[in-house]
């Protein structure tokens, strides 16, 4: 019985949570907030492939948050709704709600293209060298985005929340709730799933000896580049329910700070732990809630914060284990793969 | 049948020559030895056969295929698996994972059935389950499957690097100084492991080994390397009284 | 047509002069303690505000008298500014990666630490002196020097000259003084090091002394040059002054040198001849390329594992 338990304890949160925003008892900034932690739990995860799976120094991952949040916009608005730029919807907008999700994979699938641009280059560096061709990259794509005017360059781009009330023509429900839910649990599916396979084991292989990987017969390149394009891929996914969440994105908001954010998830998480990152992601999403009300202080609380639970913790909160390894009982409740 | 012909093999270190148009073949079911002095180019030898290092000069055949431009992940794939100076295993992970990952050869599934687990991909990872235990059952190591390597003491940190490399189901084993570091019955005990894999497996081994006894007792062959040159090859007891060895071993000035 | 591209020479040896100033802090620190000292382009920021206050005062604000010329004040800033700004820098280092790296924690952790720092500094400033935007003094008369139509002011000579003449100070120190080899023995050897009887914190400290000087030192002079100050400043040349300094070979102060002058020539060229917004697009693609071509920077020894 036990491999049902933890599907029926999603079905059951999921369907809490839409009923608490379908009876309005959670109002929009509380739905908000809850949004915010899936996305964030799907950016912390996916960097944590990277960054502690596989020990590269990933300082650039908005970059493809930005590619996934502006290419799944611009196909959600063009083909979904009537738009200055696009003109009339190329699809009827009653498709949105299944739409919707094929968007948000498109979106990612070009952010993991965009993934190449550091992907490639890992073949033949690592290390500090890597991270600041992470870095570079994330300028790149942000200069990019500005330059190009069509798609509002510098000022942005918006219209996404006409997608959503496309949507809730076909049926009122909270979809965003729907889709983040949905796609955080796909994401946490595919890295747990890659990660404890043999082949995704390599990936922990190259960042304890990539020498002795290569020589047992790990193709190092070829992991590499999977690994670097799944992250981005699932990055660019985070970026699409992002930009839906807000209905209004701009390169700015996806520039190094937000990179930072995600380095912070994974690190204050505990390098390598899944469990990790996903506390960490909600730990986070709140701590910048709740410290709301302090305004400017907020941005010096926060930082000072994080240096003192580093100070304490210097392996984050997990370290570089999961929730099960800390709590054998948990075993025996579910079966998670 | 030759196994491993290596021609003309030259390595310049920007300069420096590690290695120097060096000849030598191994045959199928051989154990041979190659010794010499400190940074006579050894292990250069090892990293080139591996694929680390590509040759300035010359070639490296193994059952007549050129192992030039060849990536070492492929050469492994081939049948040439080795074990390192300074164990390499990987710390942070299992006994039982570090065999599991060396079988990175015969995964013979698709990132698409990884992700769907498909009964293809479930069918696999049970058989290389299945063979790294069984693996490790035979060399009595089964029941540190869970541990980390850095857990276990140092000799059977080497036995455990020695059969990862043989999980990979190599024609040819590569030993980089398997004695080093072991204390004396330690010693004995891996002469007897080596001599047993030799005799249980289908395969070749080459080894570099500082310590007489091993080599001895073990090789049938052994060739002395000394500045990148091969300078003897012959029996154990030839060896021993080659002059050329002698000299290369404790200087000129000694004779 | 010459004339244009000698202009934009100029141009770019002045904004290439603050990349390398903050490129060989960066350097100094990575080269010592493989620390990616992101908090550096903020420790920029804090100079020049330091700068500031030392400068505004002299000048005679906040109710002091004003008893010093122009020249004297500045002379007196340049120094007062670099000594106070080292003090950041090292209580940086004391309370946030000291204690870090005694436990031993993953170098990423430190690098976490720094860029927090980073953060706390910028905010911290927003937080104490507010959003208005700061004008930072004028203490010396411009002169411009004209050649043909290149012009050249004072300062434009004088910020060039002074990056130069640090480079050449700092790798005076560096390969011909005692502390500048033990900081270059500890780079290759970290456990080694203590053995030989080398106070190795000492040497941290010197180390934090000479690159925040190298930035409070960049601070004044970008305040000379570009007179409006605020606490954000710092962050963006700071990024890319980093990757200025992986460019020429991180861990060698003649890569983060070069690195600094390259990096601000390809900026100043490509505003030069496109329009401004494409100038990180190209600066950053070109960079990524040399990246590309010499993994390890332009003066970095290649890494050769050993097995």
């Amino acid at each position: 019985m036990k491999r049902f338990n933890v599907p029926i304890l999603l079905i059951v949160l999921l369907s809490t949570l839409m009923g608490l925003a379908w009876f309005e008892v959670i109002d929009l900034y509380i739905q908000t907030i809850i949004l915010f932690m899936g996305i964030n739990i799907i950016t912390s995860t996916s960097l944590n492939l990277v960054n502690g799976n596989m020990g590269e120094f990933s300082c650039g991952h908005a970059g493809f948050i930005a590619v996934g949040a502006y290419v799944s916009s611009i196909l959600s608005v063009a083909l979904f709704t009537k738009s200055k730029v696009f003109g009339a919807p190329l699809l009827p907008p009653e498709m949105a709600a299944y739409g919707f999700p094929l968007v948000l994979i498109c979106g990612g699938i070009a952010a993991a293209f965009t993934g190449l641009l550091v992907a490639l280059p890992s073949f033949r560096t690592r290390d500090d060298y890597l991270a600041i061709i992470t870095i570079a990259a994330n300028y790149i794509i942000i200069s990019t985005i500005i330059n190009i005017d069509t798609i509002g360059g510098a000022r942005g781009f918006m219209g996404m929340r006409r997608v959503i009330f496309a949507m809730e023509e076909c049926a009122e429900i909270p979809w965003m709730i729907l889709w983040v839910f949905v796609f955080m649990v796909l994401s946490i599916i595919i890295i747990r799933r890659y990660m404890s396979s043999t082949y995704g084991k390599g990936v922990e292989a190259i960042r304890q000896d990539e020498v002795a990987a290569e020589i047992m017969s790990v193709n190092t390149n070829r992991i590499k580049l999977v690994t670097f394009m799944i992250s981005s891929g699932l990055a660019g996914i985070a970026g699409g329910l992002y930009a839906h969440t807000i209905g209004y994105i701009n390169p700015k908001s996806f520039d190094l700070l937000k990179s930072t954010e995600a380095l912070v998830m994974v690190y204050l998480g505990g390098m390598g732990s899944i469990s990790g990152s996903i506390i960490a992601a909600v730990v986070f999403t709140l701590m910048i809630e709740l410290l709301r009300p302090l305004q400017i202080i907020k941005w010096v609380a926060i930082p000072l914060l994080l240096i003192i639970i580093m100070q304490f913790r210097p392996e984050g909160i997990m370290g570089h284990r999961e929730l099960s390894d800390i709590f054998p009982r948990l075993k025996k409740f579910y079966k998670f793969k | 049948m030759t196994l491993l012909e290596i021609k003309d093999l030259t390595q310049l270190f920007s300069g420096i020559c590690a290695v120097s148009e060096l000849n030598l073949n191994l045959e199928q079911r051989e154990l041979v030895g190659l010794i010499g002095p400190n940074g006579a180019g050894k292990t250069t030898v090892f990293n080139l056969v591996s694929g680390f290092y590509q040759p300035t000069h010359g070639q490296i055949l193994f059952q007549g295929r050129n192992l030039a431009r060849i990536k070492p992940h492929r050469i492994s794939a081939l049948g040439i698996a080795r074990t390192f100076q300074n164990i390499r295993l990987w710390k942070d992970m299992s006994v039982l994972d570090n065999i599991l990952v060396a079988q990175h050869y015969q995964l013979g599934y698709g990132l698409g059935s990884l992700f769907f687990r498909t009964p293809r991909y479930l069918k696999r990872e049970r058989d290389i389950r299945h063979r790294a235990l069984e693996l490790l059952e035979i060399f009595k190591i089964d029941k540190f499957a869970g541990e980390k390597p850095g857990n276990l003491p140092y000799g059977m940190q080497r036995k455990v690097e020695i059969v990862r490399a043989l999980s990979s189901g190599p024609k040819l084993l590569l030993l980089d100084e398997p004695a080093a570091g072991l204390q004396s019955t330690d010693v004995t005990e891996l002469i007897t492991l080596i001599q047993w894999i030799f005799d249980q497996f289908d395969l070749s081994i080459w080894m570099i080994e500082h310590q007489m006894k091993v080599v001895m007792s073990l090789c049938s062959r052994i060739s002395v390397i000394d500045f990148g040159r091969l300078i003897a090859r012959g029996t154990p007891a030839e060896i021993q009284q080659n002059p050329e060895v002698i000299k290369a071993y404790l200087g000129d000035d000694q004779l | 047509m010459l004339e244009t591209l000698l202009q934009n020479l100029l141009n770019a040896l002045q904004w290439g002069s603050f990349y390398s100033l903050i490129a060989l802090g960066y350097t100094l620190v990575y080269g010592v303690l493989r620390l990616i000292n992101f908090a550096h382009g903020d420790i920029v920021m804090v100079g020049a505000y330091i700068a500031f206050f030392i400068s505004s005062a002299l000048l005679g604000k906040y109710g002091m008298p004003a008893f010093l010329p122009g020249w004297a004040v500045l002379a007196l800033t340049i120094p007062l500014t670099m000594v106070l700004t080292s003090l950041v820098g090292v209580t940086l280092e004391r309370v946030a990666y000291r204690p870090l790296r005694r436990k031993g924690a993953n170098r990423l952790y430190v690098v976490i630490t720094a860029l927090m720092a980073g953060l706390i500094l910028e905010n911290g400033n927003l937080l104490v002196l507010g959003a208005s935007r700061k004008k930072f003094p004028e203490m010396i008369d411009k002169v411009v020097y004209k050649f043909g139509s290149v012009y050249v002011t004072n300062l434009k000579i004088g910020v060039i000259l002074t990056s130069i003449l640090s480079f050449v100070v700092l790798h005076f120190i560096i390969t011909k003084t005692k502390v500048g080899m033990a900081m270059r023995a500890i780079s290759y050897d970290k456990f080694a090091v203590p053995l030989m009887g080398i106070p190795i914190d000492t040497v941290i400290v010197f180390t934090f002394v000479l690159g925040s000087a190298m930035a409070g030192l960049a601070g004044i002079l970008f305040a000379l040059s570009y007179p409006i100050l605020d606490p954000y400043m710092g962050m963006s040349i700071g990024w890319k002054a980093f990757i200025a300094a992986v460019v020429g070979g991180i861990g060698d102060i003649r890569g983060a040198f070069v690195g600094g002058f390259i990096l601000g020539m390809i900026e100043i060229m490509v505003v030069a001849f496109f329009p401004s917004s494409y100038r990180d697009l190209i600066a950053f693609s070109i960079l990524l390329l040399i990246l590309t071509i010499k993994p390890t920077g332009l003066f970095g020894v290649p890494h050769t594992t050993k097995i």
